[in-house]
C-alpha cells in the first residue's frame, strides 16, 4: 500500500472540494472493498476523504411517499430497518444475501453501490486487465470465466458487478442523490452503473468528485411482496452466480406489471425490461414466465466456463415468479 | 503519513501515533499488544480478526485505525471479568468449540455480537418471515456465523456452544 493522506470531511461540500482539487483523492466509506483493493495494490489513492461520519446515517420516509436512505447507513442497519423489511423486503433480502455479518456492519449504502468487481484478474495486479490498466488486455477472456458476464459484455471486459443491494435498487427504480462539484443531481440507480464498452475502467457515470449522499426509494405498493433469490457456489458468504430481484402485480390470473432485475450476469445490475414487457398482460403461468425469461436471455453470450448461467438464470427467474404469483 | 489517534481497548483509553495505512487490527496487535484478535486472511474473508467496535462485530483487518479514532473496542480478551470467563468463552470450552484455537477469539466476539443482533430482531438470509421475532435455530446460527471460518472444522461444536447462550 502506498502512503496516503487522510482527511475527515465535515460536510458534503467540503468532501467534494477536497476530492475535486486532488486527482489522487477518493472518498472512504466503510472501507470493506476500498481498503482491500489498496492492500492488493489495485487501488492506490494518495488521499482518502472519510465521509463515513457525515450526517447521512438515517432511513426516513419521504414526505411525498417513498423512503430516503442516507449513504452512510450501514448495510446491516438498512436490512434490519422496519420500513425496509415491511415495505421493500427485496432490499432487506438482497442486503442479507451479501457478505458477512461483520462486513455488513461496516459497509455503507453508498460504498456498496461503488464497490468494484471481484473478477480475479482485476484483483491480481500481475495479470493484464483493461479495467485496472486500460489497454493491457483482458485475462478473463481465455481464462477462468465461471463468475463472468453473459449479458452486455464487451471485447474489453467481461466482469460482473458484485453488489446484491444494487440489483434490488435497480428493480425498485431507486434514485441516487449525488453531490458534485457543480451542485447536486439525481440519477436512477439503473443508469448509475455502465456497461463496459471500450471504457471498462469506468464502472459508473459518476465523476471522481461526485459523492452519493442518499438513495431514494419510490413508493411502490407491489414492493411489499417483492423478493430476492441468490444462487451461489456455497450456502452463504459468496458472490452470486446469478441472482433475481422481482416483484409481481397479478390480478385475476393476469400479470398487470412485473419488475425484474438480474445480478451476477453483467457489468451492471441487469434490469430485465424485455422480460417485463413480455409479461405485461400475460397469464401468470409457468409457461409465460419461461417465455419471459427466454426473451430476456435470447442475446446471452456465455463464455467458456459459464454456459450454465443461461439455464440457471432462466430457472431461477421462473421459480421466483412462480412463488410470487 | 502519521496520525494521532485514541482507542479505548477493553476499557482502557490508549493514545497512539499510527501511519495512516495501519488497520485497527495492526494497531491492536502491533502497537497496543492486544493480540487476541488474529490475523488470518487479512482481507475480510475469515473473521479471525473480529472484535466489537462500539458494540458491533466488525472485521478489523479492513478497518483503518485513523478512521476509527475514538472507537471503543472490546476484544475476546476483554470479555472475561478478571479470571471469570465470559459465558460464551465458557461454552466454547465446555463444547470443545475449537481445535487449534486460532479462530476462536474472532468466533467468540462474532457470536456475542451476533446474539445482540438477533436480540434486536435483525433477520438473516435464512429468516423466512422478515418481520417475525428471530428464533436462533441451527440454520440461523450457521448463516449468521458464516463470516467466521474454522480451518479445523469445529463448526458443529461451535454451533452447540453458541446455542447454549441463546436465551
Amino acid at each position: 500500500m502506498i502512503p496516503f493522506d487522510y482527511r475527515r470531511a465535515t460536510d458534503a461540500e467540503a468532501a467534494v472540494d477536497l476530492v475535486h482539487g486532488h486527482p489522487g483523492a477518493t472518498f472512504l466509506g466503510g472501507g470493506t472493498n476500498l481498503v482491500d483493493r489498496m492492500k492488493l495494490g489495485v487501488s492506490e489513492p494518495e488521499m482518502l476523504v472519510d465521509v463515513s461520519r457525515l450526517p447521512y446515517d438515517t432511513v426516513e420516509p419521504l414526505p411525498g411517499g417513498g423512503v430516503r436512505i442516507g449513504s452512510a447507513v450501514p448495510n446491516s442497519d438498512l436490512a434490519a430497518h422496519p420500513l425496509i423489511r415491511e415495505q421493500y423486503p427485496v432490499l432487506s433480502q438482497a442486503l442479507l444475501a451479501g457478505a458477512s455479518g461483520q462486513l455488513r456492519n461496516l459497509a455503507t449504502t453508498g460504498g456498496n453501490l461503488l464497490q468494484r468487481t471481484r473478477c480475479v484478474y482485476f484483483q491480481d495486479v500481475t495479470t493484464p486487465c483493461n479495467k485496472r490498466e486500460p489497454g493491457s488486455g483482458c485475462s478473463a477472456r481465455g481464462g477462468y470465466t465461471r463468475q463472468h458476464a453473459i449479458l452486455g459484455a464487451s471485447q474489453a471486459c467481461v466482469a460482473t458487478h458484485p453488489s446484491d443491494m444494487a440489483v434490488a435498487l435497480a428493480m425498485l427504480d431507486a434514485t441516487v442523490q449525488v453531490q458534485g462539484p457543480d451542485g447536486s443531481r439525481k440519477i436512477p440507480v439503473a443508469e448509475l452503473h455502465r456497461l463496459p464498452g471500450d471504457e471498462p475502467e469506468r464502472d459508473t457515470v459518476l465523476g471522481q468528485a461526485d459523492l452519493i449522499t442518499a438513495v431514494d426509494l419510490p413508493e411502490l405498493a407491489m414492493a411489499t411482496r417483492s423478493t430476492y433469490r441468490k444462487v451461489r457456489d456455497r450456502a452463504s458468504y459468496a458472490f452470486a452466480l446469478v441472482s433475481v430481484a422481482a416483484a409481481l402485480d397479478v390480478a385475476d390470473g393476469t400479470v398487470r406489471q412485473a419488475r425484474i432485475a438480474f445480478g451476477g450476469l453483467a457489468h451492471k445490475p441487469w434490469r430485465a425490461a424485455r422480460a417485463e414487457e413480455t409479461l405485461r398482460g400475460a397469464p401468470a403461468t409457468e409457461e409465460a414466465f419461461r417465455a419471459a425469461a427466454e426473451a430476456e436471455l435470447a442475446e446471452a453470450t456465455p463464455l467458456a466456463d459459464n454456459a450454465f448461467k443461461v439455464p440457471m438464470s432462466r430457472n431461477t427467474l421462473v421459480s421466483v415468479l412462480r412463488d410470487l404469483a | 503519513m502519521e496520525a494521532e489517534i485514541a482507542l479505548t481497548v477493553d476499557g482502557t483509553r490508549r493514545s497512539l501515533s499510527v501511519d495512516t495505512r495501519t488497520t485497527v487490527l495492526d494497531a491492536l496487535r502491533e502497537h497496543l499488544g492486544a493480540t487476541s484478535p488474529k490475523k488470518g486472511c487479512d482481507h475480510g474473508q475469515c473473521g479471525a480478526c473480529t472484535v466489537l467496535v462500539d458494540g458491533r462485530r466488525v472485521t478489523t483487518c479492513l478497518s483503518l485505525a485513523v478512521a476509527h479514532d475514538g472507537a471503543e473496542i472490546t476484544t475476546a480478551e476483554g470479555m472475561a471479568d478478571g479470571r471469570e470467563l465470559h459465558p460464551m468463552q465458557r461454552s466454547f470450552l465446555d463444547h470443545d468449540g475449537f481445535q487449534c484455537g486460532y479462530c476462536t477469539p474472532g468466533q467468540v466476539c462474532s457470536a456475542v455480537g451476533m446474539l445482540a443482533e438477533a436480540e434486536a430482531g435483525w433477520p438473516s438470509a435464512v429468516t423466512d418471515d422478515l418481520t417475525a421475532p428471530v428464533e436462533l435455530d441451527e440454520a440461523e446460527i450457521r448463516e449468521r456465523m458464516s463470516g467466521n471460518l474454522c480451518r479445523c472444522g469445529a463448526y458443529s461444536n461451535i454451533v452447540a456452544a453458541i446455542r447454549e447462550n441463546v436465551r
